[in-house]
């Protein structure tokens, strides 16, 4: 406890702890709409194909400001959905073929990329591949302050567009036929995926950040069935998860944030699968041990009825 | 052991099988017994459990309670006299493969472990292609086949499995009358081989002409026996409960156009 | 002769990888192999931290261990109810953060770069070489690539006709008796393998390429499964090399290098077969719509 005190009193610590705290919740409601679109994995995809934007963005400026990398990154994740809707599109290859595709071919431009900024001379690139593993430890003032302006656009507009962002991920036909421009919206959505992607890659890395997505809202769906209470949990969760790996990694020194995050939010996902009511699976056992149990009363009484007949006959 | 005996004549019985996927019991205490050289159809309206029984029968969902015994023995040791026509949609028809290969699977039950089809694989599956009409497709890429040719290409493979047990899920959904008419020659064919065919079925207009016997299914058996017997107006009223638009003045055939499309 | 070495390295990499892409691609399956690449990680990790060696072998088991428990886990949190996508992220994001923390416990007795699993350095692959009583006997990777290879060109010729059936219908398969579950796994766990023997020489993100990119592409040349597979192993063999002459131009990642050249090749047959390309589709329906018009 002494630790977490002192987490909370050490100005720079309380960075982190807002930066981490900030990310979970801003990942957990975006990525509740990406679950429920069944577009789990492409928070991956995308977070793999933000490299070589990340990487003609510090080319063409020479700094490493998050702001510049946001912009690269997400034009070119922008072009990495495209890509996977074209594939998808016009050739007989299904999604999970197309996102293998344009996830690898995008980080290996990115990786050709990466090793001609290191064999140049750039300025100060020694910070670009920490980038990409993530280092939350290394987060100052300057990045948690452009992270809390992105986070609260999110939130607040994934509460303003609540509605319109429900019926795209249910029924995108009907939205259509009610007349919302849904392919804006769901360039919209995928716009936000990206933002949170990008910022969440400084803090986890390339491969971590999927889980910031994914993992709070899939623990979120098992404990309630109305959507606005699933975005709530899950972006708490996600913010949880963030206080939980802030805090042990700064108890030992050379356990990191991020993997301690994504590993809170995980067993966050394990009580949930195991103790969810109605969906976890000790409450599906549950049920389904009642409905062997009222087959077999309900063969029981048949049975004895049915021996009642034979001795009245 | 006369009880084994008379079971080891019966292509198919099934003691008060139950299968749940949730809470909801699909298939409740069915209980089934299949005459040999018969055409079985089985109907009901939507979620009765038709394609589940099959399945349940073939193993690949787990039961709750019953058992399932193919001439007298359990399913999995008599493998090799059972064929199986999935559902059309079950499978992918962009696979890279022609139509005479899909049928040339159906001997792969036969070949055992490591054996590889040869000619004479070949030879079978050539010859059950063209007992369904398609030989001279047998090159074509199964993607560019019509609704009908791929239903017919599924039949083929169920030929060559030389059964004497037939499972066949829906095989008469999506197709042209040319090739609902072939199908339901091949299956006269089967019957008078002696084999045992059993159909899920959901046009109620043409159960008259095409089924020896009927099973009317709605998560229970509602009824199970001759056609003539079984298909009648209560039964059917029964099984498809309000479904079942009841007209009095018209028609028998007329009434089960009416309600045929119910599987939608 | 490191010429020579990286491309024998690149191209027995490309054969193991483009021969099981086939199947995960047309299984619907390819985002599993993403996760199974990923938590090789903690695999060599645990393998080093138990038996203390870098001995390659001993980390080929560990890794495919992890790899069968990848997918063992996978399929258990979505038959219990998460969607199949979101599944594989949590898998493969919790086994890859464990492996991390792993790492970071251990850094000073392991000698293990996360880059190098991440990214592969084909070009160090000859530094590391096997001596058998004196005798050098060329680089490890190799051997063990070599051995992977044989291994999985025997399993699947040998069950060739199980995998198909198992891939097209696997209901079928079950009702005739194919144990289903088991050429899964035996699918999955050459799957670990290849990925493991590669990822030192492409890293594991790069081995996904390997793995999707020669496959689709061929899926998009042929209609027949056979040739199927020998043409995804001669577009990876093919982007190995490319890839290679292009790295040595630019002065860049030469794993790099290789998964772009098979981006390229997939491009081409995307826009050129002459079955399923989009130039030959937009040709086939002028050529309707004159003929209607007519």
């Amino acid at each position: 406890m002494q630790s977490l005190l002192d987490m909370m009193t050490d100005p720079n610590s309380q960075w982190i702890l807002l930066g981490c705290v900030l990310l979970g919740l801003c990942s957990g409601v975006i990525g509740c709409f990406a679950y429920l679109r069944k577009q789990s994995l492409m928070g991956d995809t995308l977070a793999h194909s933000a490299l070589p934007g990340i990487c003609i963005a510090f080319m063409l400026t020479g700094t490493k400001s998050i702001l510049l990398f946001l912009i690269g990154a997400g034009i070119s994740g922008l072009l990495a959905t495209f890509g996977i809707s074209w594939i998808t599109r016009y050739s007989r290859i299904k999604s999970d073929a197309a996102m293998g595709i344009v996830l690898s071919s995008f980080f290996g431009l990115g990786i050709v990329l990466l090793t001609q900024i290191q064999h140049s001379d750039y300025g100060n690139q020694s910070g670009l591949d920490k980038f990409l593993f993530g280092q939350a430890a290394s987060m100052i003032g300057s990045d948690v302050q452009t992270m809390l302006i992105v986070c609260a656009f999110i939130v607040i507009a994934c509460t303003l567009l609540f509605k319109e962002f429900k019926l795209i991920s249910f029924d995108p036909g009907f939205a259509r036929g009610l007349g919302f421009p849904v392919g804006v919206l769901e360039q919209l959505l995928m716009f936000f995926i990206v933002v949170a992607v990008v910022v969440g890659i400084q803090a986890v890395g390339v491969v971590l950040v999927a889980a910031l997505l994914i993992t709070p809202a899939v623990s979120a769906r098992y404990w309630t069935d109305r959507l606005g209470i699933m975005v709530v949990m899950s972006g708490l969760f996600g913010a949880l998860a963030g206080v939980v790996g802030t805090w042990l990694s700064s108890t030992t020194a050379s356990l990191p944030t991020g993997p301690i995050s994504v590993l809170a939010s995980t067993l966050l996902f394990i009580v949930s699968l195991l103790f969810g009511p109605r969906r976890g699976l000790l409450a599906k056992r549950i049920v389904r041990s009642r409905a062997r149990q009222t087959l077999m009363e309900e063969q029981k009484s048949r049975m004895r009825d049915l021996v009642k007949e034979g001795s009245s006959l | 052991m006369s009880r084994q005996l008379q079971a080891a004549g019966v292509p198919l019985q099934i003691n008060s099988l139950s299968v749940a996927y949730q809470k909801k019991p699909v298939l409740r205490n069915v209980s089934l017994e299949v005459t040999e050289g018969q055409l079985i159809g089985i109907i009901g309206p939507n979620g009765a459990g038709k394609s589940t029984l099959i399945k349940a029968a073939l193993g690949l969902i787990p039961k709750l309670e019953g058992s399932v015994l193919v001439y007298g023995k359990p399913y999995n040791e008599q493998r090799k006299l059972i064929g199986y026509v999935p559902q059309r949609e079950s499978v992918d028809w962009d696979f890279p493969t022609n139509a005479l290969d899909v049928v040339m699977m159906g001997r792969y039950g036969r070949l055992g472990w490591f054996r590889r089809p040869g000619a004479k694989e070949k030879a079978i599956a050539m010859e059950c292609l063209a007992k369904v009409g398609m030989a001279e497709l047998a090159d074509r890429q199964i993607s560019q086949l019509s609704g009908g040719q791929q239903q017919r290409v599924f039949l083929a493979r169920a030929l060559a499995q030389d059964a004497k047990l037939y499972f066949m899920d829906e095989p008469f959904a999506g197709v042209d009358a040319a090739t609902e008419k072939a199908i339901i020659m091949l299956l006269q064919e089967l019957k008078g081989q002696g084999k045992t065919v059993i159909v899920v079925h959901h046009d109620l207009a043409t159960v008259k002409e095409y089924f020896d016997s009927v099973m009317l299914l709605n998560i229970e058996v509602q009824a199970f026996g001759k056609t003539e017997d079984v298909f009648t107006r209560s039964n059917l009223q029964q099984t498809y409960g309000g479904r079942f638009a009841f007209l009095d003045r018209q028609e028998d055939e007329e009434l089960t156009l009416l309600s045929g499309k119910g599987r939608g | 002769m490191t010429d020579f070495w990286v491309l024998l390295t690149g191209a027995l990499v490309a054969s193991c990888c483009a021969i099981l892409g086939c199947f995960l691609v047309l299984r619907r399956m390819s985002m599993i192999g993403d996760a199974i690449s990923h938590s090789v990680l903690p695999g060599i990790v645990i393998a080093f931290m138990m038996s203390g060696s870098r001995d390659s072998f001993i980390m080929l088991l560990g890794a495919s261990v992890l790899g069968l428990i990848t997918v063992f886990l996978i399929q258990l949190f979505q038959q219990s109810g998460v969607q199949a996508d979101a599944s594989i992220g949590v898998v493969f994001t919790a086994l890859f953060a464990i492996g991390v923390v792993l790492v970071s416990l251990n850094l000073k007795n392991v000698d293990i770069d996360l880059d190098c699993v991440l990214y592969g350095e084909i070009a160090h692959v000859h530094w590391n070489t096997w001596e058998m009583s004196g005798m050098d006997m060329g680089p490890k990777a190799v051997w063990m690539l070599g051995i992977t290879l044989l291994i999985i060109i025997g399993v699947i010729s040998l069950f060739y006709k199980q995998f198909k059936l198992c891939a097209f219908d696997p209901a079928l398969a079950a009702a005739i008796g194919i144990p289903v579950a088991l050429f899964h796994y035996l699918l999955m766990g050459l799957v670990s393998m290849a990925t493991v023997s590669s990822f030192e020489s492409v890293g594991a993100i790069l081995v996904v390429g390997m793995l999707i990119i020669p496959a689709s592409a061929a899926y998009l040349l042929t209609d027949r499964l056979g040739a199927m597979i020998f043409i995804s192993v001669a577009i990876g063999i093919a982007s190995t090399g490319i890839g290679y002459g292009v790295s040595i131009v630019l002065d860049a990642s030469i794993a790099g290098c290789m998964v772009c050249a098979a981006a390229v090749l997939f491009i081409l047959a995307f826009l050129l077969s002459p079955s399923h390309g989009l130039v030959a589709r937009k040709l086939r329906r002028r050529t309707l719509s004159g003929n209607t018009a007519v």
